[in-house]
């Protein structure tokens, strides 16, 4: 079975294994992996004056960053190991975005690393992992 | 904003701060003040004098005009486009790809940051005291008039602001003066925008600034007792300058998540007092229709509540003064109007809303006494109806919310500290892009303002001076003088941008993405 793999990343060692999972399994299908990073974001979110006025140029710098500093490095090590790579960066809720990248893009799968947070820090910032498994649009591995 | 007749209540209210002030610090007032008045009387005096014979303000006719007009001119669009405007704040429109941009819910959020405050609280607590219920009635028909002249003024704030290839904007009224009068071939924008510049840095000193370090150092000396208010400046100065100066992004974050927060806490409050004396909400209205018409004795009958109604208006919800269009213009979309639609809920959050919530509950209260046989209200020698407790202004409201809840009076103070200080930090910034228009972008001039916008905290909550405070007062309204008349000449453009915009709406072009 081909398909395109998208494989929820943020440079953490949760996130390196979820994304090698995955390309095993890409590689020996023949199929894409989709590398996504996500900024988190909130359109309701209260910002000063000032903010508002800076909010375009910081939104250029951070997508810079995001790009040089972790999803080129990422893509050049991961490449030429038989599986096609694809990046993309994205701003909103982690879980949201990552499903509605799944939907747009007719994934067949979802990949996530379990970051490893206490059951406690998970209760008090939410969890991506358990946010995805409730609404994912597709089967969801959760790379421990 | 903020009227002589708030100040005068709330220094009736017993909150005087001269005691507290170094003896030296008193004799620098004196002279500050005198000469001050001495040069300033004249401005302050035309611009809130009367219509001959009467106590209307022209100020306030100009802006209710101005609202009248823009109304008309736009065909009612604060009812047209108010369930579109709500589409818009709720993101429906957004394309998902801007994400990470200013939403129309961020620019909308920080503009109602620099309007709601105490004028909300104490002012709508004065108008009541001297109007009575009917004042509340002129009130809200000001507030949806002046929804059509934000609509004006932030179409045009984001229409003509200046982008830099570093990615921030600047706008204003200052940029679409001079670039929308060009545009249309008409002489003068240049000037109209320096005048304005003007007025918004004496407007973001002083109302924007001052009065509220002053109050806010009022309303903890209420709490706590007297103290020097220097110490108060001192704090407050320290904050804003962390944060303006020192980029101080989490004193930023706190106060706008904690500011909207008091802002709900406040409204539900009332709706709680309101729903728990739910017999009397037919009785309450019945007084607010009765009073808009008859007066029901207040000084100066109908005549009186409507004065007192159109100023609080005017003077809440700051719709026709350019400072909003200042903020909304940072905002990332395709479409100015856009933005316009989201800016005209600003004048109906703040006013009709939160302002007729505060009316609500001092009438209900029963803390304004009336005969007995004629059911008229009692009116005091000063012109004010006679209240329970024998307050006025912020105390009146507080009273009100008192008869309630018990504890209401320490929120309601934590509250009218909040709103201070993201009002002063709104108005910092007003008067800063007033600044660089003047004086040209760069890290240099950028500090001078601040470090002044510092200094000013420290003297508004150190000492009285009252001729200071009624200057930057009418520098504010000023700024309004020099833009109506200046948005009167560019609504033609708005009206282009709308009737294009709504075209493209009803043939399918501009899409939900939601």
């Amino acid at each position: 079975m081909s398909g395109i793999f998208v494989v929820g990343f943020d440079g953490s060692e949760a996130a390196h294994r979820a994304l090698d999972f995955a390309i095993e399994r890409a590689a020996a299908q023949g199929g894409t992996v989709l590398i996504a990073h996500v900024l988190e974001w909130s359109p309701y979110s209260f910002l000063t004056p000032n903010e508002l006025e800076e909010r375009h140029k910081r939104r250029r710098e951070e997508l810079e960053r995001a790009e040089t500093a972790l999803m080129a490095p990422v893509v050049k090590k991961v490449s030429g190991r038989g599986a096609e790579i694809e990046s993309v960066i994205r701003y909103g809720k982690i879980a949201d975005v990552l499903c509605e990248i799944a939907k747009s893009k007719k994934a067949a799968q979802i990949f996530i690393g379990r970051n490893g947070h206490s059951a406690l820090g998970a209760r008090v910032f939410g969890s991506v992992a358990s946010a995805l498994v409730q609404t994912a649009p597709v089967p969801c591995t959760i790379v421990p | 904003m903020y009227p002589k007749a708030t100040r005068a209540a709330l220094a009736a209210a017993g909150l005087s701060l001269t005691g507290a002030a170094p003896a030296f610090a008193q004799s620098l007032d004196e002279t500050v003040n005198q000469i001050f008045a001495a040069s300033t009387g004249w401005f302050v005096n035309f611009i809130f004098s009367p219509f001959p014979g009467t106590s209307f303000p022209w100020i306030v006719a100009w802006l209710v005009a101005a609202a009248t007009v823009f109304t008309f001119y736009f065909l009612f669009i604060q009812f047209r486009a108010f369930g579109h405007a709500i589409s818009l704040v709720k993101g429906d429109y957004s394309d998902p790809d801007d994400a990470g941009e200013v939403s129309h819910f961020q620019a909308l959020a920080t503009a109602l940051s620099g309007t709601v405050g105490l004028g909300n609280i104490a002012g709508v607590a004065v108008a009541v005291g001297i109007g009575g219920p009917g004042a509340t009635f002129w009130m809200i028909l000001a507030g949806l008039m002046g929804m059509a002249s934000k609509f004006t003024e932030c179409t045009l704030g984001v229409k003509y602001r200046n982008e830099y290839p570093d990615g921030t904007v600047s706008g204003g009224p200052m940029y679409y003066l001079t670039k929308g009068f060009a545009e249309r071939g008409l002489p003068g924008g240049k000037f109209l925008a320096v005048m304005f510049s003007i007025f918004c840095i004496l407007g973001a000193l002083g109302g924007g600034n001052m009065f509220q370090s002053n109050q806010a150092h009022q309303q903890i000396t209420g709490i706590v007792g007297p103290y020097p208010g220097w110490i108060t400046g001192v704090i407050f100065a320290g904050v804003v300058f962390a944060v303006i100066v020192g980029g101080l992004k989490s004193i930023a974050k706190v106060t706008e998540k904690v500011v909207p927060f008091m802002g709900v806490l406040y409204v539900l409050s009332a709706l709680v007092i309101i729903a728990m004396n739910a017999d009397m909400i037919g009785w309450a209205f019945g007084q607010i229709f009765a009073g808009a018409f008859t007066g029901l004795g207040v000084a100066g009958g109908m005549v009186g509540a409507l004065i007192q109604g159109f100023k609080r208006a005017a003077f809440s919800n700051e719709a026709g003064v350019g400072s909003a269009a200042i903020a909304h213009s940072a905002v990332r979309t395709k479409e100015p109007i856009t933005e316009g639609f989201v800016s005209l809920l600003e004048p109906f959050i703040d006013t009709v809303v939160i302002c007729t919530m505060t009316a609500l509950v001092i009438i209900i209260s029963g803390q304004l006494l009336t005969d007995p046989e004629t059911g008229l209200y009692l009116v005091g020698e000063s012109g004010m109806i006679q209240t329970a407790d024998g307050t006025s202004g912020v105390s009146l409201t507080s009273a009100a919310f008192a008869s309630a809840f018990s504890w209401f009076p320490y929120v309601l103070a934590l509250a009218v500290v909040l709103f201070a200080f993201s009002t002063m930090i709104s108005w910092s910034y007003y008067g800063l892009k007033a600044w660089t228009y003047l004086f040209g972008e760069g890290r240099g001039q950028e500090l001078t303002f601040k470090v002044i916008f510092c200094i000013f905290v420290v003297i508004g909550a150190a000492a009285n001076l009252g001729p200071v405070i009624d200057f930057s007062d009418a520098a504010i309204f000023a700024m309004a003088v020099v833009n109506v008349f200046g948005l009167y000449f560019l609504m033609p453009i708005v009206k282009r941008e709308l009737d294009s915009y709504l075209a493209r709406l009803k043939s399918g072009e501009i899409k939900k993405f939601h």
